[in-house]
């Protein structure tokens, strides 16, 4: 099972791994996943209040290595979105991007729902009222 | 010494073949070709010869006698021969057998097989440590029960079960003992009469030996011990497996046994020094477990667990350098944890933070050096990248949350 460049890349040299301060308002956090299941993430945003685009995205993930790059990648991706461009990411881009196996799909829809949920995070936070998502990981 | 990469510490799942045995093998496939069975021209004699020679070097590393020896595929085709012969061939006695949840596959998945058959299994928990409880083992024995079927040493976590033991509560109650020494025999002193073993089953690669060859051990004397066949054909190995004996690979793992019979005791202690440095430095991390007994184990075998980071990601950070395995699911198919960990009682997420170390002949002090040096810094690494890590730093309570389970 060997993996593509651009996935190990995003393992070797991940991409804003640290943490954002949840307090504030304009930051949105999600956290999905499971530890018994063998992955969690963390991701978080931090929105532009007079632009509305995401001017910071920071993730910390427990993972296989394509769990650590599938959150890498969505990191790199939602910095400079507006939410709505943020939404229209969907778990086969990443697939595509890092050419994921089949087994390790799961890490792509797990990072989506980790953008969705830190963008429902952020909504709330700010009085608007929370998406229903359909796509949930498993 | 220059050190070569990849290092391949994943020596419980196959080790490399010792050049001795290929060399003594060499000769079986073009110019020695004969079939042991053939009785009427030296081409048979010739390979005959070759097999009983093998069968005499199996038999003296484990104290058998030759005829007690019965080669096979390989340890799996061993393991049910044992357990689907036994029964069938003890049905009259009873159908009651029991086994242990750390078994190998193929033990446990030919108990269901058995179970579906009409058979009883019992299938004994194990203590947190990885050893069965022999008070346990003794209140499951019924009038019933034809076989005990317990592995010498563990795959996963190197724990060697007390074998004397076991089989003393066996032939107390009349019952049949079966080991599967697949990780054992080789590595630590085995002897069939003194340790009271009925049948044992191994493999020709698990001990530097070559691949698709192994033993059943089958007791002919106190109590002479009979397995019904699995295989129909030729009546060859006194009527207990058919088919065409594989004679360059039976005589490379009769090289193989009389190498280990000579080198074990040594390279036996030259492992577990070096399999305790490991795991000494690696313990050094914060919340770092040993998973199974420390005592009462395999010489170059360790499993260890890393809390707060995943296995499989774990080692992506090295598996260019450093061949091992982990007890994560994330390196099969299925999504569950080994199921060995999990029969520790370990939970799901320190079962997915495991890896297993199999040190073996080839291994050196400075591969260890490497590899203590590479997985510290992975660790450490990864812990920065781990929400789980810094939660736990917090001082959060990881049980305390409420995750979204798949």
């Amino acid at each position: 099972m060997a993996y593509s460049e651009k996935l190990i890349d995003h393992y070797s040299n991940p991409k804003n791994v640290g943490t954002l301060d949840k307090g504030k308002t304009n930051v949105g956090t999600g956290l999905v996943g499971a530890p018994e299941c063998g992955d969690v993430m963390r991701l978080q945003i931090e929105v532009d209040e007079v632009s509305g685009m995401i001017s910071d995205a920071k993730f910390k993930t427990f993972g296989c290595g394509s769990a650590i790059a599938s959150s890498s990648l969505a990191t790199e991706w939602l910095k400079g979105k507006s939410i709505d461009e943020a939404l229209l990411i969907d778990n086969m881009d990443i697939v595509e991007e890092l050419n994921l196996p089949p087994v390790k799909i799961h890490c792509s829809v797990l990072a989506e729902d980790a953008i969705k949920a830190a963008i429902n995070d952020y909504r709330v936070k700010n009085g608007l009222p929370e998406m229903v998502s359909e796509k949930k990981a498993h | 010494m220059k050190l070569e990469l990849p290092i391949y510490l994943d020596n419980n799942a196959t080790t490399p073949m010792d050049p001795r045995v290929l060399e003594a093998m060499l000769p079986y496939f073009v110019e020695k070709f004969g079939n042991a069975a053939s009785r009427n021209h030296s081409f048979g004699w010739v390979a005959e010869d070759a097999v009983d020679y093998a069968r005499e070097q199996v038999a003296k590393l484990i104290n058998a006698d030759s005829k007690e020896i019965i080669f096979t595929s390989g340890a799996t085709e061993a393991n049910n021969l044992a357990l689907k012969g036994v029964f069938e061939m003890y049905a009259s006695k009873g159908n009651h057998i029991i086994t242990c949840t750390t078994e190998h596959k193929a033990v446990l998945d030919a108990c269901k097989h058995i179970e579906k058959q009409g058979g009883q299994v019992t299938y004994l928990d194990v203590q947190s440590d990885g050893l069965i409880d022999l008070a346990q083992l003794e209140a499951a024995i019924t009038d019933k029960t034809i076989l005990i079927a317990i592995m010498y040493g563990n795959n996963e976590i190197g724990v060697v079960q007390p074998i004397r033991e076991i089989s003393n509560i066996a032939r107390k109650h009349g019952v049949l003992f079966f080991t599967d020494g697949t990780q054992a025999v080789g590595k630590i002193p085995v002897d069939v009469l003194a340790d009271g073993i009925d049948l044992m089953s191994f493999s020709g690669h698990k001990m530097y030996g070559p691949k698709g060859v192994g033993v059943l051990y089958v007791r002919r004397k106190n109590p002479r011990v009979k397995v019904t066949s699995q295989m129909d054909g030729g009546g060859h190995e006194r009527g207990m497996r058919s088919g065409t004996l594989n004679v360059p690979g039976i005589v490379g793992l009769g090289k193989a046994c009389e190498i280990c019979m000579h080198e074990m005791e040594s390279e036996a202690q030259r492992l577990s020094a070096m399999r305790d440095r490991l795991e000494n430095s690696l313990m050094e991390l914060e919340e770092a477990y040993v998973n199974g007994n420390r005592e009462h184990r395999l010489p170059h075998t360790t499993n260890i667990s890393f809390k707060y980071v995943e296995g499989e990601g774990l080692m992506m950070g090295f598996n260019k350098n450093i061949a091992l395995s982990s007890g994560s699911a994330c390196t099969s198919a299925s999504l569950e944890p080994s199921y060995v960990l999990k029969a520790l009682g370990l939970g799901d997420d320190l079962a997915h933070s495991s890896l297993r170390f199999g040190l073996g002949r080839y291994t050196t002090d400075e591969q260890i050096d490497f590899t203590i040096e590479a997985i510290k810094s992975t660790v450490l690494k990864l812990r920065e990248m781990s929400p789980l890590w810094e939660m736990h730093k917090e001082g959060i309570d990881l049980n305390s949350i409420e995750w979204a389970h798949h």
